[in-house]
C-alpha cells in the first residue's frame, strides 16, 4: 500500500464484522496487555464484540473481518469505505471469501437459490466474496486466523507513518529457518508450503504435518508444478483439487489451480 | 401512565456478543407484544461444504465454524469419526484432549466474564472502560485467558483454529520442557481462579429464579467434557446417538439459526446447566471452594452463569495441572483406516453440548453431516428468559433501562452467534 501522511494524535480505529467465525477479532481480544496499550494509543470507535458500538463512526483505520455473503452487506461495506481513511481486511474471509467461498464453485450451484424450508426469511447471496471485490482495500492481512503480531504490527506501522510490510514470501522459507524436516520432500505429505504465504510461524510443519494453505497464496506461486508433485505423491486429481479449494478457495491463484484439477482439464 | 404504554425497543447491533444479533421488543398496552432475539448473521452452510471431503480435512474445516470454540468443534468431530472407524486413540490422547479442552474452557470463560459480561454487572460499556477502575481484576482475567490459550497452543500450535488435532489423535506430542514451562503458571492460575470465583460470587447479580430444564453430558467419574451420556434434570438419560430422537430443530422467521426443543420445550445448555447436573463431579478442591460460597448449585438464577463459568475455570485448571504434572510424551495417536458408517460425537463446548453426526463412505469421504451447536439450542430459552426477566424487572422502566436489562439477559448466555448460524439446513424440494 502507499503510505499516506502519518495519522494524527489519537487516531480512530474501528473493527467491523461480516460473515466470519469471529476468530480474527481475537487477534485483538486475546492481546491482553497489548489490547490495553492499544486502547491507550487510539480511540476505538466501533468494535461491537469489545462493547463499543457505533457502526456509523468515521475512522482512520477500519479493520474488516468477514466476507460479503448478504445483499445488505454490500451497502454496509461501501458506507464503511466512505467513512474510513484506511481499510484493512483481516483474515481469509475478508481477503479471499473464506471457507464459505466454497459455495461459489459448488457443483450443486445455487444451493442458496434452491428451495429452502422458508426461503423468504433469508438474505443470503449465492456467493461469498472478499471485501476487495466491492471496495478499494488499502491492505490485506492474510491468515485463517490472523494473529496479534500481524494486526498490532499494522497499527504500529501506520501510527509511525510507514506502510506495513506485506509478507508475501513462501512458507518454505520460514519453515527452513525453523529447521523443520520437510514434510513434502522427506515425509511425502501433500504440503502446500511451496505456494502458501508466510506469517503463521510454519506451525503445521513444526508439528510434523503438511501445510494446508490457511494463509493463502504467496507471491508468484507455481501451483502448476506443485499440483503435479502432489499427483506424483499419489493424489488423484480430485484430491489435488481439494488441496487448493479449501480455506482460501476464493484466492485467484488457488481457485484457478483447484478448478483446473477438478475439471480434469489438466494435461 | 407509563405502565400502560406502547413502546418499540430495538437494539440493532448487540454489543459484547460473538456474531451479529439484535433484540426486538414491542410493548402494547403495557404488555410484551413481541419479543425476538433476531439473529441475522448470514448462514455459512458448513454442513454442505463437508459433503465429499476427506475425513482428514474435517477437524480443520469444522474449526472454522467458530473462532472462540474451535477445539469443541474438533473434539466432537474426531469423536464421531473415530467411532465410525472403530479407532480408540488410547489413554494418552484422551488425557491430552482433555487438557486442550480445559484450555478452551479457561480462555472462553475468562474472555466472557471479563470482556463481555462483567461490564454489565459493574456499570461499564466495555472492559477497557472497566479496566480504569478495576485494573487488577481485568488484568487477572486477561492472564487467565492467556493461560487458557497457552494450554490450547501446547497441543494445537495456536489457540484459534489449532492445527494439532487429527482423527486418531494428535499430529505431535509436546516436549517435556514445554509442559514444564507451563506448570508454575498453572499453579498460579489456580490461585487466580479461586480469587475470581470469590469475586464473581460477590458481584451484584440480579436475583431472579426461573423454571427451566438443564441439559448436559454426564460421565461416570469426571466433570463432563469429552464424553458422557446426555442427561437433564427432567429425567432424560440417553446415549448421544439418540439425540435426534428427543431433540427437535425448527426454523423461525427471525433467525438464521435453527431453534431447538426437548419434548416441545426450550432448555438450557452451558456452564450453569453443566454445574447444576454435575456439581458432584467437580475436582475435590473446586468442590470444597463451592461449599464456601454463599450460592448453592443447582441454581435456577440464570445470572449465576457468570459464577458457574468462574467455577469451571478453576476446575479446568485443577484438571489440567493434574493431567500434566507427571507428563511424558507418547505416540500421539493411532493410524486410521476409513470404512463406511455412521458416527455421533457430543462434547461440552464452553457454551454447552455440541452434537455432530456424520455418514461416511468406505473411502472416508463425508456423505452427510449434521451439526447442532449450543447457541442455537439456547435461543428458545433466551427468548423465554427475556420475557420472564423483563416482566420481573418491570415493563414500566424507561426504554433505555429495558434495553440494558434485555442485553444483559442475552449476554449472560454468552451466545456465539457466529457458530449458531452456520447450520441452516437446506431442504431442497425436487419435483
Amino acid at each position: 500500500m502507499n503510505a499516506k501522511p502519518p495519522i494524527n494524535t489519537r487516531p480512530r480505529v474501528a473493527v467491523h464484522k461480516f460473515a466470519s467465525c469471529d476468530g480474527c477479532q481475537l487477534a485483538f481480544l486475546n492481546g491482553g496487555e497489548a489490547l490495553l496499550t492499544l486502547a491507550g494509543l487510539v480511540d476505538i470507535v466501533h468494535f461491537a464484540e469489545a462493547g463499543v458500538v457505533n457502526p456509523e463512526a468515521e475512522a482512520d483505520i477500519a479493520f474488516v473481518e468477514g466476507s460479503i455473503s448478504a445483499a445488505k452487506d454490500i451497502q454496509r461495506i461501501q458506507d464503511i469505505r466512505a467513512r474510513s481513511r484506511y481499510v484493512i481486511t483481516i483474515g481469509a474471509c475478508a481477503t479471499a471469501g473464506g471457507l464459505q467461498a466454497l459455495r461459489n464453485i459448488s457443483d450443486s450451484g445455487g444451493w442458496l437459490g434452491a428451495v429452502y424450508a422458508e426461503p423468504e426469511y433469508l438474505d443470503s447471496l449465492d456467493t461469498s466474496t472478499p471485501i476487495a471485490s466491492h471496495i478499494k482495500v488499502d491492505m490485506e492481512l492474510w491468515g485463517c486466523p490472523v494473529n496479534g503480531r500481524q494486526v498490532l504490527g499494522a497499527v504500529r506501522s501506520l501510527l509511525s507513518g510507514v506502510a506495513p510490510i506485506d509478507e508475501q514470501d513462501k512458507l518454505c522459507l520460514e519453515c527452513k529457518r525453523h529447521g523443520n524436516v520437510c514434510t513434502l520432500v522427506a515425509g511425502g505429505a501433500a504440503c502446500l508450503g511451496p505456494v502458501t504465504r508466510t506469517g503463521c510461524g510454519a506451525l503445521c510443519p513444526s508439528f510434523g504435518r503438511d501445510c494446508y494453505g490457511c494463509y493463502g497464496p504467496a507471491e508468484n506461486t507455481n501451483t502448476e508444478a506443485l499440483g503435479r508433485r502432489l499427483e506424483g505423491l499419489g493424489l488423484v486429481p480430485e484430491a489435488v483439487a481439494q488441496r487448493f479449494l479449501f480455506i482460501n478457495s476464493g484466492a485467484p491463484a488457488f481457485r484457478a489451480a483447484g478448478l483446473k484439477w477438478k475439471g480434469g482439464t489438466h494435461d | 401512565m407509563t405502565d400502560r404504554r406502547d413502546a418499540h425497543i430495538h437494539v440493532p447491533v448487540l454489543a459484547r456478543v460473538e456474531g451479529e444479533g439484535a433484540l426486538e421488543l414491542d410493548l402494547r398496552d403495557g404488555r410484551i407484544d413481541t419479543l425476538r432475539l433476531r439473529i441475522y448473521e448470514p448462514p455459512r452452510l458448513f454442513e454442505k461444504f463437508l459433503e465429499g471431503r476427506d475425513f482428514r480435512e474435517v477437524p480443520d474445516m469444522v474449526a472454522r465454524i467458530c473462532g472462540i470454540c474451535p477445539v469443541a468443534y474438533q473434539m466432537s468431530a474426531v469423536q464421531a469419526l473415530e467411532s465410525v472407524f472403530g479407532v480408540d486413540p488410547g489413554p494418552w490422547v484422551r488425557r491430552m484432549r482433555r487438557v486442550m479442552y480445559c484450555g478452551e474452557w479457561v480462555q472462553s470463560h475468562a474472555l466472557h466474564i471479563h470482556l463481555l459480561a462483567a461490564p454489565d454487572f459493574l456499570g461499564f460499556d466495555s472492559a477497557v472502560a472497566m479496566a480504569a477502575k478495576y485494573p487488577d481484576e481485568v488484568r487477572r482475567g486477561m492472564q487467565l485467558q492467556a493461560l487458557g490459550n497457552r494450554l490450547i497452543a501446547l497441543l494445537g500450535g495456536r489457540s484459534v483454529h489449532p492445527i494439532g488435532t487429527r482423527v486418531g489423535g494428535f499430529h505431535h506430542a509436546p516436549a517435556v520442557s514445554a509442559v514444564e514451562a507451563l506448570l508454575p503458571d498453572l499453579r498460579e492460575g489456580i490461585d487466580q481462579a479461586e480469587a475470581l470465583v470469590r469475586w464473581c460470587a460477590g458481584l451484584p447479580l440480579p436475583d431472579d429464579d426461573q423454571e427451566f430444564v438443564s441439559v448436559a453430558l454426564r460421565h461416570d467419574s469426571e466433570y463432563p467434557m469429552n464424553n458422557g451420556r446426555l442427561v437433564s434434570d427432567d429425567g432424560l438419560d440417553i446415549p448421544i446417538a439418540e439425540f435426534a430422537q428427543h431433540f427437535r430443530e425448527h426454523q423461525v422467521p427471525h433467525s438464521t439459526a435453527l431453534h431447538a426443543t426437548l419434548n416441545g420445550q426450550p432448555y438450557l445448555v452451558g456452564p450453569l446447566a453443566r454445574l447444576n447436573l454435575n456439581a458432584d463431579r467437580l475436582p475435590q478442591s473446586t468442590g470444597a471452594l463451592l461449599t464456601d460460597l454463599p450460592v448453592r448449585f443447582p441454581s435456577h438464577n440464570m445470572f449465576h452463569s457468570a459464577l458457574a463459568r468462574a467455577v469451571e475455570i478453576h476446575a479446568a485448571l485443577v484438571e489440567a495441572l493434574a493431567l500434566l504434572q507427571d507428563y511424558r510424551p507418547d505416540v500421539p495417536g493411532e493410524e486410521v483406516t476409513p470404512r463406511a458408517g455412521t458416527g455421533y460425537g457430543c462434547t461440552e463446548a464452553p457454551r454447552g453440548i455440541l452434537w455432530h453426526h456424520y455418514d461416511v463412505d468406505d473411502a472416508g469421504h463425508i456423505a452427510q453431516a449434521t451439526i447442532v451447536p449450543p447457541t442455537s439450542q439456547n435461543q428458545g430459552r433466551i427468548e423465554e428468559d427475556l420475557r420472564l426477566s423483563l416482566e420481573a424487572f418491570g415493563l414500566a422502566h424507561p426504554d433505555d433501562e429495558l434495553r440494558k436489562r434485555g442485553e444483559m439477559v442475552i449476554r449472560n448466555y454468552d451466545p456465539c452467534i457466529s457458530c449458531s448460524t452456520h447450520f441452516l439446513r437446506l431442504q431442497v424440494r425436487r419435483t
